[in-house]
């Protein structure tokens, strides 16, 4: 394994450690103030941080360093995660995500804004660490701390008390507080390569340092196991580089170890409480010595220890579990989870905590992609011969009682199933897809000067891994278009009425075999109006159509919409949805809109779980079968002699409800036949394709409609103008997939045989 | 022994050797896949009149070369007799259809005797690797990858 191979391995790490942090975040941002989350978006970036350090990547490094600084004030309860507070670790993730990018492709990332961001962060830490250290710096810095914004509610409320008595009390702490820490390694700390004896050194170099080894736990020899750890050190530090320094010293192995540390300023009976092992005399004394401070002050530490005590123990026991919950989590799709992301209730998240737990003992495995493809291809394989099998039987064979049939059956529904699971190793959730989309939501909602909250469910939805990837491009389009032009600005929102934070819903679903994905805005719905006005300007329809409202709000999905600046005022941000819809129907889906005026809009998609099978109808053109994708087909029919017109030199045009569409003969176009056939005696499929354009697409015959599983041309052949791919039918003959796109082009005189080259050289 | 163990010994190669009309071809046996029966092939929209179309093997897609018309002969008229070698041309399998498969011929790279120069088309000394005389009868040894070269292809 060569470095680069590592490397690769640490992106797609870092891919899931970002997703785990956004999540995190995002749950904290609902109101979810379960440590354990806290400690999982601690984790991510700790993890990123660390490897990042290993390919010496300093930009992430020193990013995620703030970063981490900022959530260690949050871990620790220094720092409340409010809504300000949260809106700029959500930046922040971004940025993370772009540093990453950056990292591994190259490229470059928007420096102005991680600085910016870097500042913001710095000034979170630090306004907490103000407030936090306030007890050992005196006075003056403790006034700004106070005043602070980022400080508010629960726990944190700046205490009222006199520093000037404290430190009249107590010159000496103040100038150099005493740590006490305990460190426990585990045997895992040393099998990852860490040394005690290091950590320590390093520890000395911040202060004065006194250290006692408890050899309390080491057994006889004869028990004793050779990779077992059962030294612990108790050390007392006197330093004033803070306890941030010395919990850095331990960075790399806090996972594996267990670590306290405490300032020794009161009686510190809170910790003793989670201390693994017994005080030490020499230790006590000095804590019994220490004379008592003011109340406000110890009842101060107190929480502070307290909640140190809490935190630490919270720690070292999930520790080693968090990282396996926390793949169960990513991993698993549990129900609980699910309502757990709507409900968002402490009482499901911990339900779903127990339940990741409990199925944390589902391994997983990664596998190579092509590894399953290949299996995808041998059972579309299997599922082909079975077919031909069958009707090979079924000729042979007329009376169909016998016990081969039966058998033919039952392989025909363990195939169906053997697909059926196959199909299911490449599907994955819609979560990614999902999350990127929060970003989006967040940078629009930015830029424009809305406030918009992003509500998605049946992210664990699961579909194909192809239309995944390829789902994200309409997606994100569609949600810029939502918060752009869907949600009204907050003025304008309340004066409607409405909250002025304006609600996108992003959901997914799966229905009768395909996923269906809606995306509704609370905004102020498609001004019908305007639309057909802007329909009428643009020749689209005429200006007395008499339009259904489905049938206006379907409009912007032409072309003639494709720029923004037509619907809103803001410009350059708007993306066509004739784009977005072109994009779905690539993916073979369709996707539709319904509006309420001032209440918002909701489009819906339904796509294909898989691109590795197409719905078709199966048509014959000069004695050949070829299949037409049903997506592309608006309706078919048989044309009269009456409605056919011929137009110029060799054009005809069929008249369809008094609107006249080109006749494009299938036939002909492929070369299968040297002239035009009667378009009486076939069959017409309207079509629509890319500009919008509707064609009559003229065949012979329709066989039916299939499900057909897609056979690539291209690798052993070449690629062929006006076929899309080829497939195999139940007789075992090939049947080629109409491109209707390039069909629909090639009627317009544009040509479609770039390849007569070949036939020239033969 | 394996074939390719039995290659590498006997410093020879193997050859399968064809029919195409009343010429015998032959090309190198570790190029050939398998050999089937013609199968009625479907029709590819502006192709090549050599390339008679694309046929399923085992849910692959197979395009069939008309190795009679590729090689300047009359066009094959495909029949159940007919057979398709199943051969790999770099990257890509295609079939030939042949006449007949007559023999396989283990020879030695000495007995490859050079193309006469009676051939006047650049395309078919392009291919032409040699002939062989096997107990009175002339062989070809044709390259699959000269009969379709790899720029051809890339510009269709």
């Amino acid at each position: 394994m060569d470095m680069n191979e590592i490397k690769e391995i640490f992106f797609q790490e870092c891919e899931e450690q970002l997703a785990e942090l956004e999540s995190g975040l995002l749950k904290l941002n609902d109101g979810d103030r379960d440590p354990e989350t806290v400690n999982a978006v601690f984790r991510a970036v700790h993890s990123i941080k660390g490897g990042a350090g290993a390919f010496g990547l300093d930009d992430l490094v020193s990013f995620a360093h703030v970063f981490e600084t900022t959530l260690d004030c949050v871990r620790s309860n220094r720092l409340d995660p409010g809504p300000e507070v949260l809106k700029v670790m959500l930046k922040s993730a971004d940025v993370l995500a772009d540093l990453t990018n950056a990292a591994r492709d190259g490229g470059s990332v928007d420096e102005a804004r991680s600085r910016q961001l870097i500042k913001e962060l710095e000034a979170l830490a630090n306004g907490e660490v103000l407030q936090a250290s306030a007890v050992a710096e005196p006075v003056v810095k403790a006034a700004p701390a106070v005043a602070a914004p980022v400080v508010n509610d629960e726990g944190f409320q700046p205490v009222a008390f006199s520093f000037d008595d404290f430190e009249a009390d107590e010159p000496a702490l103040m100038e150099m507080p005493t740590y006490e820490i305990v460190f426990k390694p585990k045997s895992d700390l040393y099998a990852k390569g860490n040394e005690a004896t290091l950590l320590l050194r390093d520890l000395s170099r911040l202060g004065d340092m006194s250290i006692h080894c408890d050899m309390d736990a080491l057994p006889t020899l004869d028990r004793l196991s050779p990779e077992s750890a059962y030294f612990s050190w108790k050390v007392s530090l006197k330093t004033d580089k803070g306890e941030d320094a010395i919990r850095t010293v331990f960075e790399f192995a806090e996972w594996d170890c267990d670590l306290e540390v405490s300032l020794v300023s009161d009686d510190a009976a809170a910790p003793s409480e989670e201390l693994p092992m017994q005080p030490v005399p020499f230790d006590l004394s000095i804590l019994d010595d220490e004379p008592a401070v003011s109340v406000g002050v110890i009842e101060e530490e107190e929480q502070l220890a307290a909640q140190q005590a809490i935190r630490d123990a919270a720690v070292s026991a999930a520790g080693t579990a968090s990282n396996v919950l926390q793949m169960a989590q990513s991993a698993t799709r549990t129900p609980a989870e699910k309502s757990a992301g709507a409900a968002a209730s402490a009482a499901a998240q911990s339900a779903a905590a127990q339940q990741a737990a409990a199925s944390a003992a589902t391994p997983t495995i990664r596998v190579d992609l092509d590894r399953v493809d290949r299996l995808i291809n041998l059972v579309g394989e299997l599922v082909i011969n079975q077919a031909m099998l069958s009707q090979s039987v079924i000729e042979n064979d007329a009376n169909g009682t016998s016990s081969i049939n039966m058998g033919l059956e039952e392989l025909q529904q363990l195939t169906r199933e053997i697909q059926d699971s196959v199909m299911a190793i490449r599907a994955q959730p819609v979560k990614p897809v999902f999350q990127r989309m929060s970003r989006i939501v967040r940078e629009i909602a930015d830029m424009t000067g809305k406030s918009v909250r992003l509500i998605t469910e049946g992210e664990n939805t699961e579909v194909d891994k192809t239309v995944i990837d390829k789902l994200a491009e309409p997606l994100t389009h569609m949600i810029r278009n939502a918060v752009d032009h869907g949600l009204e600005t907050p003025e304008k929102r309340l004066a409607a009425g409405k909250s002025a934070e304006g609600t996108v819903r992003l959901t997914a679903k799966h229905r009768s075999g395909r996923i269906v994905i809606e995306l509704a805005d609370d905004g102020a719905g498609i001004n019908r109006e305007k639309v057909r006005q802007k329909a009428i300007d643009n020749d689209l329809i005429a200006a007395d159509a008499n339009l259904s409202d489905e049938e206006i709000d379907n409009l912007i999905f032409h072309a003639g919409f494709s720029t923004a600046d037509k619907i809103s005022d803001i410009s350059g941000r708007g993306v066509g949805m004739d784009v977005v819809k072109r994009s779905i129907q690539a993916l073979g889906g369709r996707i539709n809109i319904s509006s309420k005026p001032g209440h918002g809009s909701v489009f819906i998609m339904s796509l294909p779980l898989t691109l590795a099978v197409l719905d078709g109808m199966v048509v014959t053109v000069a004695n050949q079968t070829l299949v037409v994708p049903l997506t592309a087909i608006v309706e078919t029919l048989q044309p009269e002699a009456a409605a056919i017109h011929s137009f110029g030199s060799n054009q005809r045009l069929i008249s369809i409800r008094n609107s006249f569409c080109p006749l494009v003969d299938v036939g002909r176009i492929l070369n299968f036949r040297a002239s035009q056939a009667n378009p009486v005696e076939g069959v017409a499929l309207l079509v629509e394709s890319e500009g919008g354009g509707q064609r009559a697409l003229m065949v012979d015959a329709i066989q039916g409609q299939r499900q057909v599983v897609i056979k690539s041309l291209e690798a052993n052949y070449t690629h062929v103008p006006g076929i899309a791919a080829a497939t195999i039918l139940g007789d075992g003959r090939v049947a080629l997939i109409l491109d209707v796109d390039t069909i629909v082009a090639a009627s317009r005189g544009q040509s479609l045989k770039p390849e007569m080259s070949l036939a020239a050289a033969g | 022994m394996t074939y390719a163990a039995k290659n590498l010994t006997t410093d020879g190669r193997e050859l399968i050797a064809f029919r195409v009309g009343d010429q015998e071809f032959c090309v190198n046996v570790m190029s050939v896949r398998e050999i089937r029966g013609w199968t009625p092939a479907t029709l590819m929209p502006h192709a090549p009149a050599y390339m008679l179309g694309i046929i399923n093997l085992r849910g692959a897609v197979l395009p069939i070369v008309d190795l009679s018309a590729r090689l300047g002969m009359k066009p094959a008229e495909p029949t159940v007799r007919h057979v398709i070698i199943v051969a790999q041309v770099k990257n890509q399998v295609v079939g030939l259809l042949v006449d007949a498969v007559s023999d396989i011929l283990t020879i030695t790279d000495d007995k490859i005797q050079p193309t006469p120069d009676v051939i006047s088309s650049e395309f078919e000394r392009s291919f032409a690797r040699g002939v062989l005389a096997i107990e009175g009868r002339l062989i070809c040894l044709i390259e699959l990858q000269s009969v379709f070269p790899q720029e051809e292809r890339e510009a269709a």
